[in-house]
């Protein structure tokens, strides 16, 4: 499986909703976050879990959220920021335009 | 796993016990444990030994082998540079092999903090730092850690400046990182070996800073 997303991509992440053994917590669900690094592609941990080691591999991504978007209450700077690996089928386009802010930066 | 659910967060965090001890002091999953190695070295399924020299694999890298790392970067500009590139190949150039699919290395800076932790469970870069320390794994510090960053550095006796940005990196899934220290001003003398003794296993986690002995 191809990557379908490029760093400063925006991306929201989807609530699927999968029962048993999954890597997307559930703080981040339903948030426009911003593509930072394309990490690989790996064996997915939902069927990983039940012993299904034959693939197929999927895209990793490190998406940022703001940290003040995320909490209405945060405390902080406002380009305090989390970072957190997304496996690609719990991802999909932003319809937001791609954001500038972070095409620079890496993280 | 755990329960995800922040919103009725509240600040009297108990730390759970990590292991259950009865009165005689004996640890519920030892027993369990044993019984189990009795019946497969019974049934000539492991070797006496087997388990303990297995554990001794598992315990015997530690925070020694991330501060040979950061005591390169330190003195290297051109390692620095290929270690935040890829973080595996660059520990492998020292002889350090990292057992996890890749190695992120994010840098401190004076602008940026970067702190790590795993909210689903314990995801640690345990081939160059180690077992994690208990806090780690805590549920207190896998929540607080995303929901309130700067408190809990403070609570460490970290207290990041307001004009410094911080990084939270939830390392959950096959990533896993490193942190990289800011290198102590008044450490510019100082040979490899020595600054590798600065690096402490919190300061690679972004709980602490690299210090001075004298500070």
């Amino acid at each position: 499986m191809r990557h379908r997303f490029d760093t400063g991509d925006k991306v929201i992440v989807l609530e699927l909703n999968k029962a048993g053994h999954v890597r997307t917590p559930h703080y981040v669900r339903n948030r426009v976050g911003t593509v930072l690094h394309r990490c690989g592609s790996y064996l997915n941990p939902e069927q990983l879990a039940v012993g299904d080691v034959g693939g197929p591999v999927i895209p990793l991504y490190r998406v940022a959220f703001d940290l003040a978007e995320l909490w209405d209450d945060y405390q902080g700077n406002p380009g305090d920021r989390l970072c957190v690996e997304i496996y690609d089928h719990w991802l999909e386009a932003s319809p937001d335009l791609r954001s500038e802010r972070f095409h620079e930066l890496e993280c | 796993m755990s329960d995800h659910d922040h919103d009725d967060h509240d600040h009297s965090h108990a730390h759970e016990p990590l292991v259950v001890e009865d009165e005689a002091g004996n640890v519920e999953g030892q027993i369990l444990v044993d019984a189990l190695m009795n019946l497969l070295v019974r049934q000539k399924l492991l070797a006496p030994g087997e388990v303990r020299r297995e554990i001794e694999k598992i315990e015997a890298p530690g925070a020694h082998l991330g501060a040979r790392i950061v005591a390169r970067a330190w003195t290297d500009d051109r390692y620095r540079q290929r270690l935040l590139a890829d973080g595996k190949s660059a520990a492998a150039e020292l002889g350090i092999a990292v057992g996890e699919a890749q190695l992120i290395v994010v840098e401190n800076t004076t602008d940026t903090h970067n702190l790590v932790c795993c909210t689903l469970c314990s995801c640690y870069p345990r081939s160059i730092l180690g077992q994690p320390p208990a806090w780690y794994i805590s549920k207190a510090y896998r929540s607080r850690a995303v929901r309130e960053p700067r408190a809990v550095l403070d609570e460490f006796g970290l207290h990041i400046p307001d004009h410094v940005e911080l990084q939270v990196h939830d390392s959950n899934a096959d990533m896993r990182y490193l942190v990289l220290p800011v290198r102590p001003a008044g450490a510019e003398g100082m040979t490899e070996a020595d600054l590798a003794a600065l690096v402490t296993r919190d300061c690679m986690i972004g709980t602490a800073q690299a210090v001075l002995p004298s500070s």
